[in-house]
């Protein structure tokens, strides 16, 4: 029987379909036994949790789908049909609406996590690319998400944000035109993103699936940012980090449904609720939660083509902070010093959000431009030559060794 | 020419940033306590019941509600009887007729709700220019919420002195800019209540604040009752998962 896996599983339905198609031993040996640190903290869930989250929101925005018109005469009527009429259509579209909050509550968590423990160095640089470019995509889902509803805070925000390309020299009214198709926020728009809207999730299980591939390549990073180098520093995947997920996942649940139960709408706007009109502008328009730091950075720079360029820049820069950060020591519990810029970095990114939030006058100005520099400082320049000036604390010798208190002597 | 649409697009932006600047001057809504506040609570539905009545027999003159029809009522404890007979009292667009004659007829179950106006044209035009809202969502729509509709319906007064008025709006501590094209709509004894609650200012909007809450989130009983069983069921499923976890955890040293 040449070419045929000699597959180990032993019911023989499943024996014969592993012969020929040797899913299940994969599935074995990536999540079944699959050598993981022994030593993950709380914040490895979160990777399982976004994950658990984008199944949910592809689940929920198929049936939402099902009932949905992308017509501008008939997209808010059917939203409320869709909350009325359907059956249970407002549990489904309640959690695809916080749903989209949640997943940016975990990624960017699970993004610190990463920071903080170090995980974007070597050997993890292309596991940390794909990360970014799912932000990247999970953003551009979000924005097309919000627009769907085609209320007063959809369509002003898609005209503001779109309009935002227009800021390229030469190439930006193209860009405008073909985002709108036509010469403004219209049918043409809402159609084309509630189709963008669908295939995007799908593109985004692709590069799930690479940054997952990417994963089992390198094995996990680990609290204390040292690989693993004996049989005693990891443990099988199963059931040690399925028992532990499933918490993750079920206390994730809990705060989720809370909100979709209870406040539905405490993340909204208020003026979604009012119709489209292109004819009577909001008094604020302000985007998602999720986008105010962005949001903050773009108002902070009074040219209109440096701030998009360095909102922008700002989530591109990630890609390249393997090659920023020069420092050898990955975790950041044995970096005394980084450790405090790097929280310091999370504080201005949190400080940005609340910039974003208020109308840029007074102090918010003057806020969010000292979060901005702070933001780009701290990776250009704070990054690139802590890594060579710190004296980082001794490491463990090895992940067992930090388990059980030892630390190696001698640096 | 990158520029133009660009500018209008900074412009926009510009104008969007200061014009609220000018007209907000922080107004504060007064927080009322609410049948439907906190997790549990409901709305009252012997009030949305009230508030359905001055709706129908106030609001409904000039605010439409379409996404609501009369089937909906079954949620606001009416039983089917009485949404015909309610549904019955309005006359609504039923087709075309046999001519192939746009036709009217008394509004069934299946109808929305019969909106005072064709289209918001003849809305402005019957309105001096202003357009009076729908109301389906409206309690969802406004910052506040209720309590934005109660502070509404009881904020008309007399202009300050030195406040000079447009012609033809109503001075209302509570609207934006504080002048406001909808007349007082609410006053003592302005409808009669079948059940003989008193029919105060007060009392009308309370009871129309609830109805148009109920009205905006019909499903919030359900939601909220279910939403709880959810959460206990998730509470344990986390107990559930946290005791395997240290089981599976507890023979690794």
């Amino acid at each position: 029987m040449a070419g045929l896996h000699k597959s180990e599983i032993e019911n023989p339905v499943l024996n014969w379909i592993d012969s020929r198609l040797p899913v299940i031993t994969m599935l074995q040996k990536e999540y079944g036994v699959f050598p993981t640190p022994r030593n993950f903290n709380w914040f490895w869930n979160f990777g399982a949790i976004a994950m658990v989250t984008l199944i949910l929101m592809i689940v929920t925005g198929i049936f939402l789908a099902m009932n949905y018109q992308p017509n501008t005469a008939l997209a808010f009527d059917s939203v409320q049909h869709i909350m009325r009429d359907v059956n249970y259509g407002w549990l489904i579209r309640y959690f695809h609406q916080n749903g989209a909050s949640m997943f940016f509550i975990a990624a960017y968590i699970h993004i610190f996590r990463g920071l903080y423990y170090g995980s974007y160095k070597a050997p993890r640089e292309l596991l940390w690319i794909f990360g970014v470019v799912i932000l990247l995509l999970m953003m551009a889902t979000a924005f097309m998400g919000y627009v769907l509803p085609w209320g007063q805070m959809s369509y002003w925000g898609a005209t503001v944000i779109t309009n935002l390309f227009s800021a390229f020299p030469y190439v930006g009214k193209y860009i405008v035109t073909l985002l709108w198709g036509g010469f403004s926020v219209d049918q043409p728009t809402l159609n084309r993103f509630f189709a963008l809207h669908y295939l995007m999730p799908f593109i985004l299980v692709g590069v799930v699936f690479l940054h997952v591939a990417a994963l089992h390549i390198t094995g996990s990073n680990n609290p204390t940012g040292v690989e693993p180098k004996q049989p005693s520093d990891t443990v099988p995947f199963h059931p040690y980090y399925t028992a532990k997920d499933s918490v993750g996942i079920a206390i994730f649940l809990m705060i989720w449904s809370a909100f979709v139960f209870f406040a539905p709408n405490v993340l909204g706007d208020p003026n979604n609720f009012i119709p489209a009109n292109p004819l009577q502008t909001p008094a604020d328009i302000v985007p998602e939660w999720y986008f105010l730091p962005y949001y903050a950075i773009l108002r902070s720079v009074p040219n209109k083509l440096l701030g998009v360029c360095m909102m922008f820049g700002s989530l591109l820069l990630l890609m390249v902070l393997p090659w920023l950060d020069t420092s050898r020591v990955r975790s950041c519990t044995y970096r005394p010093t980084y450790k405090w810029f790097l929280l310091l970095w999370v504080l201005s990114f949190i400080v940005l959000g609340v910039c974003g939030a208020h109308k840029p006058e007074g102090v918010w100005v003057v806020l969010s431009r000292l979060a901005t520099l702070y933001y780009f400082a701290h990776l250009l320049v704070i990054t690139p030559i802590l890594g060579k000036l710190e004296r980082p604390l001794p490491l463990p010798e090895s992940i067992t060794d930090a388990v059980t208190g030892r630390t190696r002597e001698s640096h | 020419m990158r520029m133009p649409r660009f500018l209008i697009a900074a412009t926009m932006a510009a104008g969007l940033l200061s014009v609220p600047a000018m007209a907000e001057e922080e107004i504060t809504l007064p927080k009322q306590n609410w049948s439907f506040s906190g997790v549990f609570g409901t709305p009252d539905i012997a009030s949305a019941q009230r508030g359905l009545q001055i709706y129908a027999e106030v609001c409904s003159n000039c605010h439409a509600m379409k996404q609501l029809h009369y089937r909906d009522l079954e949620g606001l404890g009416l039983n089917e009887e009485q949404i015909k007979a309610f549904a019955a009292t309005f006359t609504v667009p039923q087709g075309l007729n046999d001519q192939g004659e746009p036709k009217e007829g008394p509004a069934t179950p299946a109808n929305q709700f019969r909106s005072p106006f064709p289209n918001d044209i003849a809305s402005r035009a019957a309105n001096n220019g202003a357009l009076p809202p729908d109301l389906s969502l409206i309690i969802n729509a406004r910052e506040g919420g209720a309590d934005y509709v109660y502070a509404l319906m009881t904020g008309y007064a007399d202009p300050p002195a030195g406040f000079t008025m447009q012609d033809g709006m109503n001075y209302n501590r509570y609207f934006p800019g504080h002048q406001i094209a909808m007349p007082r709509p609410l006053t003592d004894g302005r409808v009669t209540y079948t059940d003989g609650t008193p029919t105060s200012t007060d009392q009308e909007a309370r009871d129309v604040a609830t109805f148009l809450t109920w009205a905006a989130n019909p499903e919030m009983a359900e939601r909220k009752a279910m939403g709880v069983r959810i959460i206990l069921f998730l509470l344990l499923l986390s107990g559930v998962t946290y005791a395997v976890k240290r089981k599976v955890w507890a023979n690794l040293h």
